[in-house]
């Protein structure tokens, strides 16, 4: 089976220039995912975990490597892809779900919901049902799927922030911590869509603090470990 | 990106086939010893917004203004990618240039007086850039004045009060609703909410993030906000002294900036 990605040597660090340093994230990473496998990330805090999937997503640059990213036009690499390629493949193939939602002022619940269905062309109508129904399905209370976000408790606005990362399926989907805060009835509706879609050929790549959560689902881990690193790295 | 990304960027395979809707290329502009743009490059995609950010007289006002053909630079090359608009934009002349900017071309500016025409009504305003384009009934006009107005989220009842008796916000809302009101290709925005306290500044940004999902409409925004460029660009090019130091993806520009002077900019910020 052709892989969705695959990583090669894939390193990061970040040039702070006031403080004349950089810091060091990782490199030497490497490794294939097909579709349907889940990939967990194992590591200790600020091993660089959450830094991974932020480049794999191109919210962060890589420093050097590849991210062989597999498309019916063939290959493209992500690490150097050009951002109108990135932003294109953002909307229709690649997810990233985080526990922090970035709400906007004055926009309802059910309207974030209900954007990436509008962008993939459903009509208004069919993408207000279907945003409810995962509002309800992670537990957001009917009262609150018309107030605005900004002013919900972090475990209310990651619920919104869930059902519109997971409302319409991706090829690939970046996860950083989705269960965190979530009360039980929320996680296990999380657990429950992210078989769905496993099920149906979504590749996923984890970082879970509780990984037990999602134990099933798990196909392969990597272990990232601190690593020391020369001064002077050619940049 | 860095040049060197750039450079392998372009050997990759292109997925975005659609060709970009704004095409700058080279743009340099002096006023005397000052050096506004200094060989700026920008491309714009269709339903796409980008942001550009930059401090106090770093050119990012003067290349919007250059956008909308306000001004000829010294040398460089501007392209629409929309019908019989063939060749370098900066070679029309003064009358091309003006039905360009009025049918194809939308501008909201920070300042009111610069958009709108304070003693005439707001619905005369709207109308008066419908009139350009040879609309002469004055029925269709109003309608269409109206229809506008209402876009932009303007109070009706208000649609005959000067802007001169308006608040910012509603000022604001009238310029929006003349910008759009020939459904332009291109909307710019210069600033549209310095200076408006932030409850306005939050409802103008949403009938704005409303209209470019509606509508799809290909927006560049200039604004010092780094909150505001945050919240509507997809992408940002962060300018300085006339230059274009970096450029990205929104959340890689605000996570990840590259260049020394952007992670001032952002930390600053945050």
């Amino acid at each position: 089976m052709t892989p969705v990605l695959e990583v090669e040597n894939l390193a990061k660090h970040f040039q702070m220039h006031h403080l004349g340093q950089r810091l060091h994230a990782f490199e030497g990473i490497s490794f294939t995912l097909k579709a349907g496998e889940f990939l967990l990330l194992r590591g200790p805090n600020g091993v660089g975990k959450s830094t991974l999937l932020r480049t794999l997503y191109r919210s962060y640059l890589p420093r050097a490597g590849h991210i062989w990213y597999h498309t019916t036009e063939g290959r493209i690499d992500l690490a150097t892809a050009a951002d109108v390629d990135i932003a294109l493949l953002r909307r229709r193939e690649i997810g990233f779900v985080t526990q922090f939602l970035i709400a906007r002022p004055r926009v309802a619940a059910e309207d974030i919901v209900t954007e990436p269905l509008r962008r993939a062309g459903f009509a208004a109508a069919e993408a207000v049902d279907e945003a409810r129904r995962w509002l309800d399905e992670f537990g957001v209370k009917r009262d609150l799927w018309r107030a605005y976000p900004t002013t919900f408790s972090g475990g209310e606005q990651q619920k919104v922030n869930l059902a519109r990362a997971l409302i319409l399926p991706q090829r690939l989907l970046l996860l950083d911590e989705p269960t965190a805060s979530l009360d039980a009835g929320a996680r296990a509706a999380l657990i429950r869509r992210l078989a769905d879609l496993k099920a149906a050929g979504v590749a996923m790549i984890g970082v879970f603090h509780h990984p037990g959560d999602v134990a099933d689902l798990i196909d392969r881990e990597i272990e990232l470990t601190a690593q020391e690193v020369p001064e002077d790295v050619a940049v | 990106m860095t040049a060197a990304t750039t450079a392998l960027a372009l050997r990759a395979p292109q997925l975005m086939t659609t060709p970009p809707l704004l095409t700058m290329t080279g743009v340099s502009r002096c006023y005397g010893d000052v050096v506004a743009l200094e060989d700026v490059s920008a491309t714009v995609y269709p339903g796409e917004v980008l942001g550009i950010v930059g401090e106090s007289g770093s050119g990012k006002s003067t290349l919007l203004r250059m956008m909308n053909l306000e001004d000829t630079p010294d040398a460089g090359d501007y392209r629409l990618a929309l019908p019989d608009l063939p060749g370098n934009l900066f070679d029309l002349d003064r009358f091309a240039r003006r039905m360009l900017c009025a049918t194809r071309i939308g501008i909201v500016y920070q300042n009111p007086h610069m958009g709108l025409l304070m003693q005439h009504t707001s619905s005369g305003n709207v109308a008066e850039r419908l009139l350009i384009a040879g609309e002469r009934s004055f029925a269709a006009l109003r309608g269409r004045a109206r229809e506008a107005l209402e876009a932009s989220e303007f109070p009706l009842s208000r649609m005959d009060a000067r802007p001169i008796e308006l608040s910012g916000g509603m000022q604001q809302r009238v310029q929006l609703a003349k910008a759009i009101a020939l459904e332009p290709a291109l909307l710019l925005l210069d600033e549209p909410t310095t200076g408006l306290d932030v409850s306005v500044q939050a409802l103008v940004l949403d009938t704005l993030k409303r209209l470019q999902r509606d509508r799809t409409i290909t927006m560049v925004i200039v604004s010092h906000d780094l909150g505001v460029i945050r919240t509507m660009a997809d992408r940002v090019m962060v300018m300085r002294r006339g230059r274009v130091v970096e450029q990205g993806l929104s959340d890689q520009i605000f996570q990840d900036p590259q260049h020394d002077y952007t992670q001032q900019l952002v930390h600053a910020k945050l």
